[in-house]
């Protein structure tokens, strides 16, 4: 099952659509990496909604992905998180520590202009 | 265990297949809300252990009830590489795979009761219980 990703003009929207393998989870990594350079994206919002479940390789992997498209330029907003799915993050000890959250997807991109222009701001 | 529910474990798809039939049994059970996550994402936990630490094994799931309270039960189990320390597996932050080290102690208090047995070359059997409110 792999993630639709959206361009909207400098911003990529990766919405999930249903529960995702650790596999689906590296490919959606892989390719927001890829596709933020040769589409020269300065954002990312990924849309957690469909996820009932974000366990620890789940998470780890979001934070990677983080990581890696700053590396490439680009900012990323997780979106959507569902409050059963928080409950169980905070229990399990897991943390998205630096990482832009926002509840939906209107909400996220307003957060990610406010993120992209305090990062232009720091250059 | 009533009713117990077998899903062989060894690839990454039966992560999820495991999880979601907890939902289920869960929700059968009696369970609602956060609770429903959070045994799924305890049994994910547990699975994900099978498949990158032992290649493959088990995840057994069914009802059980002690002293007239109601509850769900997860035994992960298989006949991989075994923990030497298990005091040290379970403290957050430990891991042998240079993950997060946070799957055990994470899993433990995700659920209400939570044993583990190991044996190096032997295997390893988690048993995990949350008892409906
Ligand atoms: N089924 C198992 N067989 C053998 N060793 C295991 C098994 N489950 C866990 N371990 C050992 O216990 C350690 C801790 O497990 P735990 O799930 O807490 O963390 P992790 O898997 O390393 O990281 P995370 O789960 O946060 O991604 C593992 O690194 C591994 O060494
Ligand atoms: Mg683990």
């Amino acid at each position: 099952m792999s993630v639709p990703i959206l361009k909207q003009g400098d911003v990529l929207i990766a919405s999930i659509q249903s529960a995702l393998t650790d596999r689906d989870l590296l490919q959606l990594k892989d390719e927001l990496a890829e596709k933020v350079g040769r589409l020269r994206s300065r954002g990312v919002v990924i849309d957690v909604t469909a996820l009932d479940v974000m366990d620890s390789f789940a998470t780890r992997t979001i934070r990677s992905i983080a990581a890696a498209t700053r590396l490439r330029g680009a900012e990323t907003v997780v979106v959507g998180i569902q409050p059963e799915v928080a409950i169980a993050l905070v229990e399990l000890g897991l943390t998205l520590d630096g990482i832009a959250t926002a509840l939906d997807l209107e909400e996220g991109l307003d957060v990610l202009v406010e993120v992209m222009e305090a990062r232009r701001r720091d250059r | 265990m009533i009713d117990e529910r077998r899903v062989p474990i060894d690839r990454d798809v039966d992560i999820v297949t495991a999880r979601q039939l907890g939902r289920e049994l869960a929700a059968e059970a009696g369970f609602t809300g956060s609770d429903l996550t959070l045994i799924a994402t305890a049994i994910s936990e547990v699975a994900r252990n099978i498949v990158v630490y032992a290649e493959r094994g088990e995840i057994r799931l069914g009802r059980t009830d002690r002293n007239g309270r109601e509850g769900i039960e997860v035994v992960a189990a298989d006949e991989g590489p075994g923990i030497p320390d298990i005091q040290q597996a379970m403290q957050d932050g430990f891991s042998t795979g240079r993950s997060l080290g946070l799957g055990l102690p994470g899993a433990r208090r995700l659920m209400d009761e939570f044993e583990i047995v190991s044996e190096v070359g032997k295997g390893t059997v988690v048993t995990m219980r949350k008892w409906r409110p």
